[in-house]
């Protein structure tokens, strides 16, 4: 239990935490679970590259990849074949060692995000009691890793989206880390498998707000639809992996997605309620909660344009960041003040103050526009 | 401390995804906004213009159709309504309500495609297009059962049209109309208030009224600029003094009119079809004309409202079997002239979508 | 319906103005002197009754003795149109360009360039359009051979 929060609001665990150390032995317990932590980011992206194409053509009015294996199920793994075998081209005047470089450097933080995720009740690799600032650390470094990308491919298409990209994440970080903040204060531990046992109620009752502010920031985080500008097929032709093939290009797409599946899980642990859930076992509810995430993330893709780069950082600015700053001081006085027991109370309050927060700032702030004089 | 920046040229080249054809642009940006474009064309080339004066005036018929490939029954029109006014030539009544029936039906084929890809540069990955090319096989089915083709019907004749309807084709046409005034209800719910559709294109790439008229814009984009200019009704040609129908007008003249004008003209064409349906009479579809028409020395100018703006055929003729001289009046190569007064201030995202609102097709601009 | 003015109603008013511009005056069009082929056009389009705002388009026909420029001027206020032309001789041709009254004759003017070969003098960028820089002749000319 914490200084954090306040005796009256009494939302405490009945679940004792399991300590992380099966199965006995602290090298036995890391190798096993680095184990299953890359047999399931590399399984779960490929499931998730099938989910897209075939949910995206389902919406589209088509059929999604049906062929290969029994309704298309192999067909991501006739992609990671297709192109395990192609020629990597390097073109002549790119910078040689950044060139290589920049996908591994985009690649590894995302997998380490994934040590600190709790698969089961003590099914962690690192139950780290610094867990959620572990993880906004490490997934920023990823981001040196784009521009890396961009520069050393010697092309001035790749070089506006590396500025694109570097411009979005840094205004993006901020309502992403307040959003979660607004977690910590409630739950009361920032080690992530402590916050899924303060989740008797999912958090998102409680953090309407904060969830829907930590989506989309999540979402141009990682450079999806509406915010996917940085591939925009239809003006920078593919963005910053134009330049690269065969394998190198293998793991950008692998990024792309990991960082999907990653932004899910801790959806899902934060928000949702990670393994918890009545009658199947833990890990398989963890895993149909990150693939309905990722089926959410699908659908705002099939649906909706994609904004401009300045109305981007407009959005992140001026709506998503006061409104961050905002959610973050009413839940810390609710902690203060809110009298104990009576959770379905304050969920109302918080719903209702979401619901006036939205529809008030959105009257005051309107995208659009933005001629600049030449 | 200010930085020195210095602007850099980009460019934008013939293989791109979202140029509409062959097209290249050089762009002089300043970070990402726009300071200069110069468009650079001809890759389409193969001098129609000169090929005109070799073939017979029916012979010419095949080329014309692959000018705007997308809407070929318009082209193949107004080469003809050309050459029947050259040599003075009568049209039977069902001909002229086939011709008006074919000329709307591939309006709102074209607009769908133009629709559709404007969102498709939007960033609406590939979705309103998919729905918007369902809807244009429909139509591309009904045009099969008349002429054989899907894409370059070469349908329309000096005097007429070459075949008569099959009987399975006004049965079809019925279906068609009932479900497709639906299909653009669907379309307008959700897109007309989508929000991020109104920041991207509302405001954006302002082409004023002056301006429109004075660099011959025509079509689409001289409406949504606000002029009531429609040569259906401010020249009719063929029967369209018969039909009840209102010509719609934007008043900003940004991206958002042009689309919204585009898809009020589809619902305007929809109402055309039903009037000429119910109208049609029978009768032969084509007057005696020879095959080798030799029209009298002069010179005529024919001129209709294709979907991209006003489609010209300029003929001179001496009296042989081929024109003398054969000019095309192509409404893309003017709407593109106002191309860089719109985009000067915008970033290269909207330079993309001002591009694609315009509409343009390679095919007409290069000839 | 497009009133379609002919040269017997315009061609008076232009011999007002400018005396001697007037080549020809028949039922379809209005001649006039290449050399005073922008005052003339100034004209059309600035005279409150006639306006011409609009150019629909310039043709160029190959007669093998003279080449001929054509304009179709348009009102969009008025509903009128205009056929305006003007010849020029084969071996120099340089007849004044449009552009700087409708914006619209830049690349029209171009293309009559590159593929008929008269000049346009005045015009701010003069080059090939259709075809590319280095190209030899002039192909829609009727003595052009492959």
């Amino acid at each position: 239990m914490t200084m954090l929060l306040h005796p009256s609001l009494d939302l405490v665990k009945n679940i004792p935490a399991i300590a992380a150390d099966w199965p006995g032995g602290f090298w036995w317990h890391w190798l096993v679970f680095t184990i299953i932590i890359i047999a399931f980011v590399l399984v779960l992206v490929m499931g998730y590259i099938y989910i897209e194409r075939r949910a995206m053509g389902i919406m589209q009015a088509r059929l999604g990849p049906n062929r290969v294996g029994p309704f298309g199920l192999l067909q991501p793994v006739a992609d990671a074949i297709k192109v395990m075998c192609k020629e990597d081209i390097v073109p002549i005047k790119a910078d040689k060692i950044v060139h290589w470089l920049a996908p591994i450097v985009a690649f590894f933080p995302v997998l380490m995000i994934f040590a600190v995720i709790p698969f089961q009740n003590g099914a962690v690799l690192a139950d780290l009691n610094i867990g959620i600032l572990y993880v906004v650390a490490i997934s920023s470094i990823s981001t040196v890793g784009v521009f890396m990308a961009g520069w050393g491919s010697n092309n001035k298409y790749t070089l506006i989206s590396a500025m694109r990209s570097v411009a979005s994440v840094v205004s993006y970080e901020i309502p992403v880390v307040l959003s979660l903040a607004g977690v910590v204060v409630i739950a009361g531990s920032m080690s992530l498998n402590q916050i899924v046992l303060a989740q008797n109620i999912p958090m998102i009752l409680f953090q309407p707000l904060g969830f829907l502010l930590f989506f989309i920031g999540a979402l141009a985080e990682i450079n999806r639809s509406p915010f996917d500008l940085l591939e925009a097929d239809s003006e920078i032709v593919a963005g910053l992996h134009t330049e690269y093939s065969g394998m190198k290009f293998a793991l950008f797409y692998l990024v792309e997605y990991a960082e999907a599946l990653a932004v899910s899980s801790i959806v899902t642990t934060l928000f949702l309620g990670g393994w918890r859930g009545p009658l199947l076992p833990p890990w398989l509810w963890f895993l149909i909660k990150v693939i309905a995430v990722f089926f959410v993330m699908v659908w705002i893709r099939t649906t909706m344009p994609r904004i401009r780069i300045d109305q981007l950082m407009a959005l992140a600015w001026k709506f998503l960041f006061p409104l961050a700053v905002i959610n973050l001081v009413i839940t810390a006085i609710e902690v203060l003040v809110f009298p104990a027991g009576l959770p379905w109370l304050l969920i109302l309050v918080n719903l209702a103050i979401m619901a006036i927060l939205i529809l008030l700032w959105s009257k005051l702030f309107k995208l659009g526009g933005g001629r600049i004089e030449v | 401390m200010t930085l020195k920046t210095e602007p850099y040229v980009i460019n934008i080249g013939p293989q791109h995804p979202s140029t509409h054809g062959v097209f290249r642009m050089r762009t002089t940006l300043d970070g990402e906004v726009v300071v200069d474009l110069e468009p650079i064309f001809g890759y389409l080339h193969r001098g129609i213009e000169k090929l005109a004066e070799e073939r017979t005036y029916t012979g010419f018929i095949p080329l014309t159709d692959r000018l705007d490939y997308l809407s070929s029954m318009s082209n193949n029109l107004a080469y003809v309504l050309a050459v029947e006014k050259l040599a003075r030539v009568l049209v039977p009544e069902r001909a002229e309500y086939i011709r008006v029936i074919m000329a709307e039906l591939q309006r709102v084929a074209s607009h769908l495609i133009a629709v559709g890809s404007f969102l498709n540069d939007a960033g609406a990955f590939m979705t309103p297009i998919v729905y918007m090319i369902r809807e244009r096989e429909k139509i591309l089915d009904l045009f099969e059962m008349v002429s054989g083709q899907r894409l370059t019907y070469n349908y329309m004749r000096v005097g007429g049209v070459s075949q008569d309807l099959p009987e399975e084709f006004l049965p079809a046409l019925d279906n068609f109309l009932e479900q497709m005034p639906l299909y653009i209800d669907e379309y307008d719910q959700l897109l007309a208030e989508n929000e991020i559709l109104l920041a991207r294109s509302k405001g954006v790439g302002v082409l004023n009224k002056e301006t429109a008229v004075n660099v011959s814009a025509g079509g689409p984009v001289l409406r949504a600029s606000g002029v009531k200019w429609d040569i259906r009704k401010a020249d009719p040609y063929s029967i369209y003094d018969r039909f009840e129908f209102d010509i719609p007008t934007g008043t900003n003249g940004d991206c958002y009119d042009r689309y919204w004008v585009r898809v009020q003209e589809m619902r305007q064409s929809l109402r055309i079809i039903e009037q000429a349906k119910a109208q049609i009479t029978s009768g032969p579809v084509r007057s005696e004309v020879p095959h080798l028409i030799r029209p009298p020395v002069g010179e005529a100018y024919g001129h209709i409202e294709a979907p991209k703006g006003e489609l010209g055929f300029y003929l001179v003729s001496d009296n042989s079997i081929a024109p003398y001289r054969c000019h095309i009046r192509a409404p893309s190569l003017l709407n593109l002239t106002a191309l860089r007064d719109m985009i000067k201030g915008w970033k290269v995202a909207d330079l993309i979508l001002i591009f694609g609102s315009i509409d343009i097709c390679m095919g007409e601009i290069d000839r | 319906m497009t009133v379609a003015l002919t040269g017997f109603n315009v061609a008076p008013q232009i011999t007002k103005q400018f005396p001697d511009a007037v080549v020809e005056a028949n039922d379809r069009a209005v001649v006039v002197k290449s050399g005073l082929l922008f005052k003339v056009a100034q004209y059309l389009k600035n005279t409150p009754g006639l306006a011409f705002d609009y150019l629909n388009h310039i043709s160029a026909v190959d007669y093998y003795d003279y080449f001929e420029l054509v304009y179709y001027l348009v009102s969009i206020e008025y509903n009128h149109s205009l056929v305006l032309k003007t010849r020029c001789d084969r071996n120099k041709p340089a007849v004044p360009s449009a552009v700087s009254l409708w914006r619209g004759a830049d690349y029209q003017e171009r293309e009559i360039y590159d593929l008929m070969g008269i000049t346009f003098e005045g015009h701010p960028n003069l080059k090939r359009i259709a075809l590319w820089a280095g190209y030899k002749g002039h192909p829609l000319r009727k003595d052009y051979l492959e």
